[in-house]
């Protein structure tokens, strides 16, 4: 029997189904005991990378779809996100990520390149792998338990 | 899903309310509506956020955009009543130390 429940959702890679990932991805948070902020972070860095596929993977002459994942554990969930368009090059794209720094002058803000950093720092853990023809993001974030172990005793007096 | 926005001048003030969720869906429409404003020198623009429910970094490049050529026209941008939420936003990403923005709470000036 698998220590997880997997659940997948397959939408056209266009911007009104962003909103529905999202939701959807709230509502299995729910079940695995995330606070509300936790969850609301979620719905951010899930955004972000359903996001950058209907943003980048695929051409304006092509239909394309996601694929999302979510593997639901008794201590923490994954999302995959999976497209099969274009590749991108992490390293090069994560080199021009960042937060914005305070003598950045002001003519030559990004508008854009925060969505992988959003997804770093809102979750805890974040890769992303090139297959062939197209860009899967692995994300996990954790559910913070107190930090006292199961078989402590407790003190007595 | 959807995102509103309504203005209503007030002498070199003009106030902007803007309420619903802002991602990539909705950012362009935001977008839209902050460019029909007329920017002049002097000017000041605050952006009353405290019914957006949902953003993410599409609405930050939106304000990032529009705070640009606020700055260019030599007017000034306010963004206020922003929740717990979104200020953290602003501040994880830096844009708080860039753009001027206000939490909600605290008794605002603005009518």
């Amino acid at each position: 029997m698998r220590a997880f429940d997997y659940i997948e959702i397959r939408v056209p890679a266009k911007p009104q189904y962003v909103s529905v990932i999202r939701l959807t991805v709230s509502g299995l948070a729910s079940r695995v005991g995330f606070s509300y902020d936790e969850i609301e972070d979620m719905k951010i860095a899930v955004s972000e990378a359903v996001t950058n596929v209907v943003q980048h993977a695929y051409g304006i002459n092509e239909d394309g779809e996601i694929v999302i994942g979510v593997g639901l554990y008794t201590d923490k969930l994954e999302v995959m996100v999976s497209d099969y368009g274009h590749s991108f090059n992490f390293e090069e794209i994560k080199s021009q990520i960042g937060p914005y720094q305070e003598d950045e002058s002001v003519e030559l803000l990004r508008e854009g390149g925060l969505g992988l950093y959003l997804m770093e720092t809102l979750m805890d853990e974040v890769r992303v792998n090139n297959n062939e023809g197209g860009v899967t993001v692995f994300t996990t974030k954790y559910v913070t338990r107190e930090q006292v172990k199961d078989n402590v005793k407790s003190i007595t007096t | 899903m959807n995102v509103n926005v309504q203005f209503r001048e007030d002498g070199d003030m003009l106030l902007g309310y803007i309420e619903g969720e802002i991602d990539t869906y909705t950012a362009p429409i935001l977008r839209d509506e902050l460019e029909l404003i007329h920017l002049s020198e002097g000017l000041l623009v605050e952006l009353d956020l405290s019914n957006v429910n949902y953003m993410d970094s599409t609405g930050l490049g939106v304000f990032v955009a529009f705070y640009k050529k606020v700055v260019k026209e030599n007017a000034s941008l306010k963004l206020v009543n922003l929740s717990a939420r979104l200020t953290r936003l602003f501040e994880i990403t830096g844009l708080s130390e860039l753009m001027e923005i206000e939490k909600g709470g605290a008794t605002n000036a603005s009518i």
